[in-house]
């Protein structure tokens, strides 16, 4: 159950992260977080307790084992949060080149 | 070989294989050979147009059609899903992106890195198609955030500032929605321990309701929600989609908003979830209040196609109405607006397109009396004005119609009130486009400006023919198509015509 505590806060942190921070770069950080939080929910929604991995070998018999699909399911969004963070960080360095500055309270140019 | 409808499934994958065989060769030979990135991306969107009006008569009758990806029989491997609902929305997404693509030939002559557009287009275009034909929940989210992504890049393009700040907040409350949707999907999976479409409706049916299904309905509706734009998510879209060059504002309002949010949210809530009256009436509450404050926020504004995107907000309101409304006429009715608001939204988009083109600004109180230079930008944007404002003749009037018939049909007065209210606001917002632009006082200044060239002409003509006849849908010998589509969602047999069509 405290695992899945955890995974909540790591959420709460991101989110707060998100909505509070003024500097670009520790909102990019907090969308991480939430990334991380999901990701690692997903792979406690696999885990088994003393469940070990489904690989097949001879004369072995498995009888409680971890749900092997969350853990490839995370791998795709790892990949996914690589590519956003890639992006995000590269529109950053770009703002700072135009605005300079990464305090997001002072780049508002649009409005309305 | 055989001919039959149920055998020509392996025609499915190739709605995500063409754009992402064009994205890869326009990136890998696009900068060498020049026309190549045109050819290739029109020759793609056509041939993905012509394979989707094809699929019509795949799918005639209410058939379904199954592609096991990698031979792997449903609820194992992924499977993609071919029904009614899909081609309706494969049709309405790829004959705009074709339009689109035809007027980016001319149009996309002022940036520089001509094929890297092309390749963020035809690789938003595979995820778009993608989420529209998979029947794998993680598959969809896979798609979704190809999609998103690639939009993210492509409404930064220009790297001025304001781009790169409207981007910038358009990725970080998109990768947040992401998240949710991601957990949803979790939470789902944990709950039902399979990711199939189908198998999750299936599983879900013969479970008693539960609080957490309630959650996970919350979570996907956020996450989609703010996709679509409704309007408690709404605050990225004004600033997001004026920011794009103009064909890629009328791909992102014109259909992106629509797959990512609305077809999404239909598919999960009507065929796996399932709906009960709670739901339908926040979907109501929403398509309400998104069609009130879009349009208010939209008469104000004085850049053209900031107003245009506000006006995206509110139009999508109408859309959830009719879909909220769970009747089969309701339905009915927000589809054929999500048709329509397609089309003629993606229109006004390449007028805008086309004055900022000639003119070099988007300000509404810098044009005037454009109507004698630039005629058939004006003679367009006028067809698409009155199709948004629901002026009888045009596509927008009947389906406005049919919603507010349906609002009528359930007793619901006050939605069909503020549905009336919302359209004579659009009306509104729209004269004072055509009086400030196209009308008017012709100035000095503007003497030297021409009409666009012949490929953003062709475009703008063609989408406006289409949006004088689509009225044309509601006759009984194309009403099929609609009427299908709405059993999909209404019918509640998703999973048996799956299983049924995967044998």
């Amino acid at each position: 159950m405290s695992e899945y505590l955890l995974c909540l806060f790591l959420l709460c942190i991101g989110l707060y992260c998100v909505l509070r921070k003024r500097n670009i770069i520790k909102i990019i950080i907090g969308l991480g977080i939430i990334e991380y939080a999901v990701n690692l929910f997903l792979v406690l929604a696999g885990y088994r307790v003393h469940g070990r991995a489904p690989i097949l070998a001879k004369d072995q018999e498995i009888l409680n084992i971890v749900d092997p699909l969350p853990q490839a399911l995370v791998l795709t969004s790892i990949v996914i949060g690589l590519a956003i963070t890639a992006l995000v960080v590269a529109i950053a360095i770009r703002i700072y080149e135009k605005y300079g500055t990464f305090d997001i309270t002072k780049i508002r140019r649009l409005r309305g | 070989m055989n001919h039959e409808p149920r055998t020509m499934n392996y025609l499915i994958p190739f709605f995500t294989i063409i754009p992402l065989g064009a994205a890869f060769l326009i990136s890998l030979f696009g900068k060498r050979i020049k026309g190549l990135p045109d050819f290739l991306a029109n020759l793609g969107s056509f041939s993905l147009l012509a394979l989707s009006l094809y699929s019509i008569f795949l799918v005639i009758g209410g058939r379904t059609l199954v592609y096991k990806v990698g031979g792997w029989a449903p609820p194992f491997g992924i499977c993609m899903v071919l029904d009614a609902l899909s081609t309706f929305m494969l049709v309405t997404v790829n004959l705009v992106s074709f339009l689109v693509t035809v007027y980016c030939i001319n149009y996309m002559e002022k940036y520089s890195d001509k094929y890297k557009f092309y390749t963020l287009f035809m690789l938003m275009l595979a995820g778009m198609n993608g989420i529209i034909i998979t029947g794998d929940l993680f598959n969809l989210f896979v798609f979704l955030e190809i999609a998103s992504i690639s939009s993210y890049a492509l409404v930064a393009f220009g790297t001025e500032a304001e781009e790169l700040e409207a981007s910038f907040k358009y990725a970080v409350m998109g990768s947040v929605a992401s998240s949710f949707i991601l957990l949803g999907i979790a939470l789902l999976y944990s709950y039902t321990s399979t990711l199939n479409m189908a198998d999750i409706s299936g599983v879900l049916a013969e479970k008693q309701p539960a609080t957490l299904v309630n959650f996970i309905a919350v979570l996907f509706l956020a996450g989609f929600g703010l996709k679509a734009a409704l309007v408690p998510f709404h605050a990225w879209l004004p600033d997001a989609h004026p920011s794009a060059p103009a064909p890629i504002s009328a791909m992102l309002s014109g259909v992106l908003i629509k797959v990512l949010g609305v077809y999404a949210l239909m598919r999960i809530f009507f065929n796996l979830l399932g709906v009960n009256n709670t739901i339908l009436s926040l979907f109501l509450f929403l398509g309400a209040i998104s069609m009130l404050v879009g349009v208010f926020l939209a008469i104000g504004q004085w850049d053209f196609k900031r107003l245009l995107a506000y006006h995206s907000v509110s139009q999508i309101g109408y859309v959830i109405l009719g879909i909220g409304l769970g009747t089969p006429l309701g339905v009915l009715g927000g589809l054929f607006h999500l048709f329509n608001h397609s089309l003629f939204k993606s229109l006004l988009f390449l007028n805008s397109g086309a004055v900022d083109y000639s003119l070099g600004t988007r300000d509404l109180q810098k044009m005037g009396g454009l109507r004698e230079k630039m005629p058939v930008t004006a003679a367009t944007n006028l067809i698409a004005s009155m199709s948004i404002a629901g002026v009888p003749p045009f596509n927008g009037f009947w389906s406005k119609l049919i919603i507010i018939l349906a609002c009528l049909q359930v007793n619901r007065f006050g939605y069909a009130i503020c549905a009336v209210l919302a359209s004579i606001l659009t009306l509104a917002s729209f004269m004072k486009v055509q009086k400030y632009a196209f009308l008017g006082k012709f100035s000095e200044k503007l003497k030297t400006i021409k009409e666009v060239p012949l490929a953003m002409k062709l475009s703008m003509v063609i989408l406006a023919i289409i949006c004088i006849f689509a009225g044309a849908l509601l006759l009984p010998l194309f009403k099929g198509f609609l009427d299908s589509a709405v059993n999909v969602l209404l019918l509640n047999n998703y999973k048996e015509a799956v299983f049924k069509a995967a044998i």
